[in-house]
């Protein structure tokens, strides 16, 4: 197996599905980049590195390029897909959906219900989301619990090498809409990763720890903060499951109730504002069906109900951290 | 030209302080003390003075996700913005928008914006309010080429049209987006000017290098919009000396452009030269607004470096008005 890091298992993902299908066509601003310019294209393939190569291989009738224009870039991955296309579609911050929110919700998400069930569309919106970088308010979020509202879109988190090449490949597979989300601070996060095809169904949950005494459930960015955690409780004898949802749409409900069941104590983190977020939805599913599993109420770990901060001292107090998780678990473990 | 001395030292100051800031903080973003994304403006100052010149804190303008001229030109305390951009507890904004969210309402400024194309329909807004309450105020977006080819940017230029609003567009073509070439990025002609005239309206150009031909082009057509004859649009052809952001390498960019640009572009250069020539300002009086604003500038920095951070108790606060 070969040892990359999130960033090169999407560019290795996006090389290999391309080549062996010459459906899939990737779109977006500056995902060549230098087009128009003295020099030339493929400046940068991607301000986040993600498109590199791509357009020498592929060319720009397959790379293209595009203006500052999200309506437009995630209609046309709609209309593509309708026409028999693989379009992966990039956002370059996951709060731009703003802009293109009609052709996310209304349009690619509900064609196939609308339809009657007789058509597909097959596109990935790759987005860059989350804190971590002090971006301020409309380059940080965590969209995910939003996307995850809307019947019609599969929503993807990977929090690993392997995840994201299994993942990404099973996207580009697929025939639903799939909202590909890269946390922007594990772009360097490094692992083995599995040669040749590999897939990774969504709705199927890792178990990243078994311990029995308290069950994080975690996506994205949380998941390694969770593992932090989980690693330090186990020096002194309490031991978590930690859960890595992989997908919030569809989610695993049945691995999150098994280890409740089991260990009867609940602690969700989500890199969200609290309200309508995906900590309240998996505490809502497990309170409706594991009610008497449990021995402590759910605890969620979340941002507070307000935007993302600039400040480095604001926007540490913002994200839930190792120390707010840690000091989550043994609340629950406290309750009697 | 019927400006004073009064007033052309008063330009020069504004663009000084706007290049000097920049300038700073391209040394200063290499400590590593001032976090996130910062997007330079140095090489557009004629622009932004050219412009708000005319204005006043009545008036109104948006800015872009490159606000620091705007907020400078239409007067904002540059201490408080050095205070914002280093996340300071006493920045303009608290230190919770940074660099690309200032904003300072005392002086008509709406905000610097991290959405590219979403401060047109705000400035429409805000020309609709001046229009209800008969106060002969306008109000500005500034926007990028690459942000002239957003939905929001077309939707308001229509809109704008439609109720006949005091909303001027400022298009300034520094001639990329991100990484990416207007001649690709914007169709038809190449011409943005010429779309803001498709959508109904008058539309000016001028050489946004260049302060006093900015500045007539927005006498012309701020009298024009003025007189109630609805929105206006003026595309000014400048440059930008940085990066897109700090940290980019600029691949993008052709041999040798960068320092052609420096030589050639360069409004302050430029404003000096015309100014000296002309006899209209000594070029000693210019050095000494030089030696004023490094001084402020240092003396803006330093504060910042002292200032205390936020209490992360804050940090949410100012959600709500009241809850
Ligand atoms: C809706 C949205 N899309 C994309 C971006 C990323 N982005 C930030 S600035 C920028 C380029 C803007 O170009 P232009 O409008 O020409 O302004 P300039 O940077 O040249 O000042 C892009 C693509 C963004 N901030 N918002």
């Amino acid at each position: 197996m070969a040892v990359m890091n999130i960033r090169e298992a999407i560019n290795h993902t996006l090389h290999a599905e391309m080549e062996r299908d010459p459906s899939i066509i990737v779109l977006g601003e500056d995902v060549v980049g230098g087009a128009g310019t003295a020099g030339g294209q493929e400046a940068i393939g991607g301000i986040w590195g993600t498109t590199g190569g791509l357009y020498a291989k592929f060319g720009a009738e397959r790379v293209i390029d595009t203006p500052i224009s999200e309506s437009a870039i995630v209609g046309a991955a709609a209309g593509a897909a309708l026409a028999g296309k693989r379009p992966v579609a990039e956002l370059m911050f996951a709060d731009f959906i703003g802009v293109s929110l009609d052709q996310l919700w209304n349009q690619m998400g509900k064609f196939r219900y609308m339809f009657g069930g007789k058509t597909k569309c097959p596109a990935v919106v790759r987005m860059i989301y989350g804190a971590g970088m002090n971006a301020a308010a409309q380059h940080s979020q965590s969209v995910y619990a939003l996307l995850t509202s809307m019947p019609g879109l599969k929503v993807v988190m990977p929090a690993t090498p392997a995840d994201a090449k299994g993942l990404l490949t099973e996207a580009l597979r697929g025939d639903d809409p799939v909202m590909f989300m890269e946390h922007k601070t594990l772009y360097g996060v490094k692992g083995e990763v599995p040669d040749g095809e590999h897939r990774q169904r969504f709705g199927e949950a890792r178990m990243v720890r078994e311990g029995g005494d308290v069950t994080i459930v975690a996506c994205g960015r949380m998941v390694g903060f969770s593992e932090k955690v989980s690693d330090k409780l186990a020096g002194e004898g309490i031991g978590v499951d930690l859960l890595d949802l992989r997908t919030t749409s569809p989610l695993d409900e049945e691995a999150i109730l098994d280890s409740v069941e089991a260990t009867g104590r609940l602690v969700i983190v989500d890199e969200s504002p609290p309200r309508c977020s995906l900590a309240s939805d998996i505490a809502s599913i497990v309170a409706a069906r594991a009610f008497t599993s449990l021995k402590a109420p759910p605890a969620m770990v979340t941002g507070p109900h307000s935007p993302i901060p600039f400040a480095r001292e604001l926007e540490r107090a913002w994200v839930p951290s190792p120390p707010k998780i840690e000091d989550a678990v043994r609340q629950v473990l406290a309750f009697r | 030209m019927q400006l004073s001395r009064d007033d052309l030292l008063g330009a020069y100051r504004r663009m000084a302080t706007i290049r000097q800031f920049e300038e700073r903080l391209h040394e200063e973003i290499k400590t590593g003390e001032i976090a996130g994304f910062t997007h330079l403006y140095c090489g557009q100052e004629a622009a932004a003075v050219g412009v708000c010149d005319h204005l006043t804190d009545d008036d109104y303008i948006v800015s872009t996700h490159r606000g620091h001229g705007h907020c400078i030109a239409k007067g904002c305390d540059v201490k408080g913005m050095m205070k914002e951009i280093y996340g300071r507890r006493d920045g303009l904004c608290k230190g919770r928008g940074g660099s690309m969210h200032i904003a300072d309402l005392s002086v008509g400024m709406l905000g610097a914006n991290g959405i590219v194309g979403a401060g047109a329909p705000q400035a429409v807004g805000a020309a609709i309010a001046a229009k209800l309450d008969g106060n002969g105020r306008v109000a500005i977006a500034f926007s990028g080429d690459g942000a002239c080819n957003q939905g929001t940017t077309f939707e308001a230029m229509n809109l704008a049209v439609v109720v006949k609003a005091p909303a001027i567009f400022v298009f300034e073509n520094n001639h990329y987006s991100e990484h990416t070439g207007v001649d690709y990025a914007v169709g038809t002609n190449k011409d943005i000017a010429s779309r803001a005239e498709a959508f109904g309206m008058k539309a000016w150009r001028a050489n946004g290098c260049d302060y006093f031909d900015t500045y007539d082009a927005m006498r012309e057509l701020l009298d024009h919009v003025r007189a109630g004859n609805g929105p206006a649009a003026i595309e000014l052809d400048t440059e930008r000396f940085y990066g897109h952001f700090e940290g980019d390498p600029q691949r993008y960019r052709g041999p040798g452009e960068l320092d052609r640009l420096r030589e050639d572009r360069d409004c302050l250069k430029a404003f000096r030269a015309r100014v000296g020539e002309a006899k209209l300002l000594d070029i000693a009086e210019l050095d000494a607004i030089d030696a004023e604003v490094a001084q402020l500038i240092d003396e803006s920095v330093t504060e910042a470096r002292a200032a205390p951070a936020p209490d992360p108790a804050s940090v949410a606060e100012d959600v709500y008005v009241d809850y």
